[in-house]
């Protein structure tokens, strides 16, 4: 895309065909003479693998909504009867897609840290990351209405807890808030309207997350790879082509990632479950601890950690708002943290903060630990891990970047592997 | 230069893009009252092309072409937005929803301090005979000490204040929606033997509110009161709420 193509039609079909769809030569230069820096790490296989896991989750998805039934009435027997017991194989399609979604988040997220880590989101990569976190609000999107369709009593009871957080409009301007909410579910409840508008959105939203998923890569080609160095790529003695050698890279962790995932799918298909969505849902009874699925749990942590209702909703939208943001947050004039000893520290107190959070977020809402007599509630860590969140992004990252003493950066690429032994 | 600048560069692309000799044969129509000053100082520029479709110095009039551009503009904004509507309020509650709005309940079975929940409009509904103590406790708190001083009773004006007389019909009987005016869940009820929260009245365990005996909140995240739907008693024992 932005290098010079290499490709040459061979046969008098491809000349012909690319005269008029040169779409052969697209994929050439896209996929295989792609100049890519020779220095990737593992932490570059999971956008790959994030490609291959979307194509999974639709594949398994098509074929399940043949046997799934969108009304009120007939999904939890259509999952859980149908798909479950009676449809060949529906099993392994039923936990390939629901686990497939906890794989598609893990390696989303690791995708991101490593984003942050390696300063990937710094000029002239702006774009690039802003269509990434598109990407991962429509993940959360699709996952949530998915999460709906089973309608167990975390589906509902999750719908509805989400849902309401439009009702804190009426904090601002009274009655628009639940005027939103039955707009949302086409009752006054989350009902049998709220499932079928839920199921055709679910179908819809990956195809769009493919096509920004089209822009993203997109997005990438354009400045190329950025790489553990941070720095840029200075001459052909930087990159290496694509195909055979990021192919075979990339390949090689999807199949170890693959063990995971069908480890998980086959050895423990309920890990990341809730039994009570084994239950069909019943809008007379809460369960008595909602939990949203493990990936938002961070977000749900910081929701329940303001005591008001308005800002709990604010914060939870901004904190994820304030990541399309982050290119023009950093300060630095430097990408990557293996130059920036001080961001490289606060970076991992942010991994182990978005942990903290996550695990704080799957506690009932008045847990505590205790030391002897003192009790220490949760809520006042999640109010904790809040605050860093925050100021990690508002605070340190601007500036951090203009005070801290960066470690001198390598000449090129070449010269930096080079001088390790490499080759 | 502005406007008028843009409008000539335009123009002059379109002059130069027409070849339709049908064009020059067809008389120009006059439309000058019609849009905006800068299409005729922009024309006025056009002056390199012999296309008579097109205004010149000799007539420094918009052309026809400017005339379809801003109708077929307004057109196709107009109609855009109409066919919105349709498109965003298919998703609000059908006529069905709305005609399944309203239920009869029969209350005689309750007794002092029990709770019966029924479906309404898709919601649990509580219906609560309240004991004397509960009702004495729901009066004894001043409506200025509640984080909400409204009564959120469909059956009174919306600024009625929130004393326990405001929030029933008869004091005996509590009707409340049972929705979690912070996030929606159902409320677990608080009896002597199974006390939920330190107010008597419902807990909600999704982020922890308390709401006292007459469903008034009292701590935690909720904003609001329990809401009071409208209701009236048919009989000494049948309410009809909606």
């Amino acid at each position: 895309m932005a290098h010079q193509s290499s490709y040459v039609p061979k046969t008098g079909f491809t000349r012909w065909l690319d005269q008029r769809l040169p779409i052969i030569r697209l994929v050439n230069d896209s996929f295989v003479t792609y100049p890519t820096p020779r220095n990737l790490n593992f932490w570059y296989v999971f956008g790959g693998i994030l490609a291959v896991m979307l194509v999974v989750q639709i594949v398994s998805g098509i074929v399940l909504s043949m046997h799934y039934v969108p009304n009120a009435d007939l999904a939890f027997g259509s999952v859980e009867q149908r798909i479950m017991r009676e449809v060949n194989y529906g099993w392994l399609l039923r936990y390939i897609h629901a686990n497939g979604a906890s794989m598609f988040f893990l390696a989303v997220y690791v995708h991101i840290f490593r984003g942050l880590y390696y300063g990937s989101y710094k000029a002239p990569r702006e774009i690039l990351w802003i269509l990434g976190v598109f990407i991962y609000l429509l993940m959360m999107a699709t996952a949530f209405f998915g999460y709906v369709l089973p309608w167990g009593q975390m589906s509902f009871w999750g719908a509805t807890v989400i849902t309401s957080l439009f009702s804190a409009i009426d904090q601002v301007i009274p009655n628009l808030g639940t005027a939103i909410t039955h707009w949302l579910w086409g009752d006054f409840a989350v009902g049998d309207a709220t499932l079928n508008r839920f199921f055709s959105l679910h179908y819809l939203l990956p195809f769009v997350i493919a096509g920004v998923v089209g822009l993203h890569i997109w997005a990438l080609h354009v400045p190329g790879n950025n790489n553990p160095l941070g720095i840029d790529v200075k001459g052909p003695q930087d990159t290496v082509p694509f195909h055979p050698f990021y192919t075979v890279k990339d390949g090689f962790y999807m199949v170890l990632f693959f063990i995971v995932f069908l480890g998980f799918v086959f050895y423990a298909p309920n890990f990341f479950g809730n039994p009570d969505n084994y239950i069909q849902a019943n809008p007379l009874v809460t369960p008595p601890d909602i939990v949203p699925e493990w990936y938002l749990l961070p977000f749900y942590a910081m929701l329940r950690a303001i005591p008001s209702k308005l800002i709990g909703v604010l914060v939870l939208v901004g904190s994820l708002l304030t990541l399309l943001v982050v290119p023009w947050l950093d300060t630095s004039k430097v990408r990557s943290c293996r130059f920036r000893p001080l961001m490289k520290q606060l970076f991992w107190v942010f991994v182990a903060d978005c942990l903290l959070l996550g695990y704080v977020g799957s506690q009932t809402a008045d847990a505590a630990w205790h030391f002897g007599e003192a009790e220490l509630p949760l809520v006042w860590l999640a109010r904790l891990g809040t605050l860093y969140y925050f100021g990690f992004f508002w605070v340190l990252m601007p500036w951090i970047g203009k005070k801290e003493v960066t470690r001198p950066l390598p000449e090129s690429i070449a010269q930096s592997v080079l001088a390790k032994g490499g080759h | 230069m502005g406007p008028a600048h843009k409008s000539a560069g335009r123009l002059k692309i379109y002059a130069a893009s027409c070849r339709n000799p049908l064009h020059n044969r067809l008389s120009i129509l006059a439309f000058s009252s019609y849009g905006p000053r800068y299409f005729i100082a922009g024309a006025r520029l056009a002056t390199t092309d012999e296309d008579t479709t097109l205004a010149n110095a000799t007539s420094p009039e918009p052309t026809r072409r400017d005339f379809l551009y801003i109708a077929t503009g307004a057109a196709a904004t107009v109609g855009v937005g109409l066919a919105a509507w349709p498109f965003v309020d298919q998703m609000n509650p059908t006529s069905a929803v709305l005609a399944m709005a309203s239920i009869e309940v029969d209350v005689s079975a309750i007794r002092p301090g029990q709770q019966v929940i029924f479906k309404w409009r898709g919601h649990p509904l509580f219906v609560r005979r309240r004991t004397a103590k509960e009702v004495a406790e729901a009066r004894a708190v001043p409506p200025s000490d509640l984080p909400d001083g409204l009564a959120r009773n469909a059956n009174l004006t919306d600024t009625a204040p929130a004393t326990d007389a405001n929030r029933t019909i008869k004091p005996e009987w509590l009707v409340v929606v049972g929705v979690c005016t912070h996030l929606g869940c159902t409320p677990t009820v608080s009896t002597p033997q199974s006390p939920q929260g330190s107010y008597g009245g419902w807990l909600c365990h999704c982020h922890g509110s308390e709401y006292d005996t007459a469903g008034r909140i009292r701590k935690g995240p909720a904003p609001q009161n329990l809401a009071v739907p409208p209701y009236a008693f048919t009989g000494p024992t049948k309410i009809k709420i909606g």
